[in-house]
């Protein structure tokens, strides 16, 4: 569904992002979403991608105001937990090249 | 023939509950947003088919949902499409809530009381109440927390404060209460577009009467004992406030404890919870036809937040407070430990006025006869937030 990407821009990462639950339905994709990152590759460049696509996720991520990761979110990338690291720090090769996802999962806690 | 539609925001849900006019056989639609908080919904007076969602979650922040076709179909203001959007900068930012802290207006506001007497920065946490303008479908006014009050005039697609309320000169002594610092009431005046009420827990109430640019505390004749003052001008615990649309300038408040009346749009005060088996509360409504007939849920206490001796009652009064009577017909008569939210209650305008209330355990109650007799019209939903009713 909206997870295909239609087009490729040349030197463009193409990434493909995990969501929760919860995140799928608001952007109406199944499966993975599919993303594409010009430039540095990072937590923040992707995200910002993931928006541009989907703008029904703006916010949910990242605090409208700080940018800063949501409380309640943590990014796993190449089997690590990336939630402390800069959001600026450049991502691992094989996320660029679609080998390895970006995982954004949702904390277990509350009911 | 008329019928009704009942929104009823829950702690993982919204459901729409429709009936025609005799409100005997309901049909229930949803769960829409499963899994999300529905803080409030509310419908616009001028275009009933629009409806304005709260739809918030711990993990994810605040969004707003939007329909246009009386519930059926929805979306998040200015994101209608599924197409991939153009570049650029988004027109419609529907979720962001961002505090008016501009030089430009005056009001460079940031930071409120907080538990340990220090001032805490303004944080936006999430939209409490909506309230739909009495004359534009697309203008809507949003509560939130920390306590302030935003404006769309675009549908929902973009929300700006109206500052002058946290600016207006006590917003630095504002604190929240158990519950968070949340601006949950807000009522238009239908006879005067320029009049404003708003109540926030745990400021107090207050009004603009210039559209919002200059606001007052009206908390004259309040009395709070858990203040140092305690008939300060502001920190009282207002739950909830009511009007009968043809009466704009009486007001009837649910407080922490007391019931009280106001008859001079707020300026002042009095305690009208007479023969009330208990006054701590948090829903209040007033009788869509008759001004002088109001609908309290007791609840035992701020430490007991169910009703006395395991019985649900509203309570109803036809003089204006200080008499009231149980309204038991149809309610549980035991064992029921349940709460009535502050946006739990509602009432509808057909000729014999329907009342409506959700429980924090999932039912939802209706009256067709003006309390006389109440029956459930949803016995298993989530804990409910909020109940609004809309008369077609």
């Amino acid at each position: 569904m909206g997870g295909e990407l239609s087009s490729s821009k040349p030197n463009a990462a193409n990434v493909r992002v995990v969501l929760p639950y919860h995140l799928r339905n608001l952007a109406k994709v199944e499966g993975d979403a599919a993303i594409e990152v010009v430039g540095p590759l990072t937590l923040n460049s992707a995200l910002d991608a993931l928006e541009q696509r989907y703008p029904t996720l703006r916010g949910t991520i990242r605090d409208y105001e700080t940018g800063k990761r949501r409380a309640f979110l943590r990014f796993f990338v190449c089997s690590e937990d990336w939630s402390l690291e800069s959001m600026d720090r450049e991502l691992p090769e094989e996320v660029g090249a679609g080998s390895e996802p970006l995982m954004i999962i949702g904390s277990i806690a509350g009911g | 023939m008329s019928s009704v539609r009942v929104l009823v925001g829950t702690h993982k849900g919204a459901f729409v509950l429709s009936a025609d006019g005799k409100r005997k056989d309901w049909t229930v639609s949803g769960p829409f947003f499963a899994g999300w908080e529905i803080y409030h919904m509310k419908g616009s007076p001028v275009d009933p088919d629009r409806i304005y969602v709260s739809q918030t979650s711990g993990w994810f922040g605040q969004l707003i949902q939007r329909s246009d076709d009386g519930g059926q179909t929805w979306h998040q203001p200015g994101l209608a499409s599924e197409a991939i959007p153009p570049p650029g900068p988004p027109s419609a930012l529907p979720n962001r809530f961002k505090y008016d802290t501009s030089a430009e207006t005056g009001k460079p506001l940031t930071t409120h009381q907080w538990y340990d007497g220090t001032q805490h920065p303004w944080e936006f946490k999430r939209v409490w109440h909506i309230e739909p303008s009495l004359t534009e479908a697309d203008t809507v006014y949003a509560g939130v927390e920390d306590a302030a009050l935003f404006r769309s005039t675009d549908g929902g697609e973009n929300w700006q404060e109206i500052s002058g309320l946290r600016g207006h000169g006590t917003g630095s002594q504002w604190m929240p209460g158990a519950g968070g610092m949340g601006l949950h009431t807000i009522i238009l005046d239908p006879s005067d577009g320029k009049r404003i009420y708003i109540a926030i827990s745990a400021a107090g109430a207050f009004r603009t009467d210039d559209g919002g640019a200059t606001w007052k505390p009206i908390n004259k004749g309040l009395v709070s004992n858990f203040m140092p003052d305690p008939s300060a001008e502001i920190g009282h615990c207002v739950h909830h406030i009511a009007m009968n649309p043809r009466r704009p300038g009486v007001l009837f408040m649910q407080k922490h404890w007391d019931v009280m009346r106001s008859d001079d749009a707020g300026d002042s005060w009095r305690e009208v919870s007479g023969n009330l088996p208990t006054d701590f509360g948090f829903a209040i409504d007033v009788h869509a036809h008759e001004p002088e007939t109001l609908y309290v849920v007791p609840i035992k206490s701020d430490s007991e937040h169910f009703p006395l001796e395991g019985k649900l009652r509203v309570y109803r009064s036809r003089t204006g407070g200080d008499e009231w009577e149980p309204l038991a017909k149809g309610l549980p008569e035991k064992d029921c430990y349940v709460n009535v939210l502050r946006d739990a209650m509602a009432v509808d305008t057909l000729d014999d006025c329907g009342v409506y209330f959700g429980t924090t355990g999932g039912q939802v109650y209706a009256s067709a006869d003006g309390g006389d007799n109440w029956s459930p019209i949803a016995r298993d939903l989530p804990a409910v937030l909020s109940v609004e009713v809309q008369t077609l």
